[in-house]
């Protein structure tokens, strides 16, 4: 029989402590199906964040290293400028990137380091059981925020690409979902796009994907992928920000010239 | 025809394969896995395109499709 489909090399099959329905299990799988379509295996490192993927090295066959809360940046900013060679990428939740590591991620993206980041946006702090993260939308309901992020008191969510899509280090920024079929293949166009921007030297690159919790968000897996059609694209739009290839004119934003 | 193998010492019986399947083919099985998950199986005398999409959607990478 001919394989269809079957897993990527890179990615080891064990069973994972993601929770079921959870969108990094999808985001490992993408991301190790791109370093096997690049042929990249053998010289990629990756930056695991502190999160629920915090034990993503457990899954990828590749060299990783883990850093500080909110650090990936930095980590991967030293790699990358030791080893020009290699191809360096982080792997970052929105507690991790969004919130303590909110000045690591600006200043990567402003002094252009020639790294790619991915940036798993679920809107809750998953590994600390559901707690109020610096994307949660308002009236979204968490463990600290029970009656709904009221932003009188615990102000708005942080829209991550078009914050960066102000700063000219930045050359490829762009928002995609797992909700469905068709939105994963287009997030794994929008990774594959990340590598080639780092890979051609064109410098910082971030893919923020907006990636189901179902646990947290109280819903099943499949009623947390109409979530994310239905509330979470109305607060944070899909699309490229920002490419170094044209010009595209960001989504609530100025035009950005490249 | 193509048919859908799914592993299931990896599948967590999530569902999200199951909507996407445009034959109806995949459906939640009433075996529990070795860590006593429940787990989805593949209906054999339904059809299968080869549409990928259960796969697509798999979080465990747990479905592999063969022709």
């Amino acid at each position: 029989m001919q394989a269809l489909y079957s897993a990527p090399e890179t990615l080891i099959r064990t069973p994972s402590h993601y929770c079921p329905g959870c969108g990094h299990g999808i985001a490992h799988r993408l991301l190790a199906e791109i370093i096997d379509e690049l042929g990249i295996r053998g010289k990629t490192i990756g930056l695991a964040p502190v999160g629920c993927s915090v034990l993503a090295y457990n899954y990828l066959d590749i060299d990783m290293c883990e850093a500080a809360h909110g650090r990936p940046p930095a980590i991967a900013t030293g790699i990358k400028r030791v080893h020009p060679d290699n191809i360096v990428f982080t792997y970052q939740g929105d507690g991790d990137l969004a919130a303590i590591g909110m000045a690591e991620i600006v200043h990567a993206a402003s002094r252009a380091e020639n790294i790619t980041v991915i940036f798993i946006n679920n809107a809750i702090y998953g590994m600390t059981n559901g707690q109020l993260a610096p994307t949660t939308l308002l009236n979204q309901r968490t463990t600290t925020t029970p009656e709904g992020r009221d932003p009188l008191t615990h102000g708005y969510p942080i829209r991550i690409c078009e914050l960066l899509a102000t700063l000219e280090g930045a050359s490829f920024l762009a928002r995609t979902s797992l909700s469905s079929p068709k939105d994963v293949s287009q997030t794994k166009e929008a990774l594959k796009k990340g590598f080639k921007t780092q890979i051609e030297k064109k410098g910082f690159s971030l893919i923020e994907v907006l990636s189901p919790c179902p646990v947290y968000w109280r819903m099943s897996p499949v009623e947390s992928l109409k979530f994310i059609e239905e509330k979470m694209t109305q607060t944070f739009p899909l699309g490229v920000f920002k490419d170094w290839e044209k010009t595209v004119s960001a989504p609530g934003g100025q035009a950005t010239k490249v | 025809m193509a048919r859908v193998s799914i592993a299931v010492g990896l599948c967590k019986g999530c569902e999200l394969c199951i909507p996407f399947c445009p034959h109806d083919s995949l459906t939640m099985s009433r075996h529990l896995n070795e860590h006593g998950l429940p787990t989805v199986y593949f209906k054999e005398d339904h059809p299968c395109s080869g549409c990928k999409y259960c796969a697509v959607m798999c979080p465990e990478a747990a479905i592999e499709i063969f022709k």
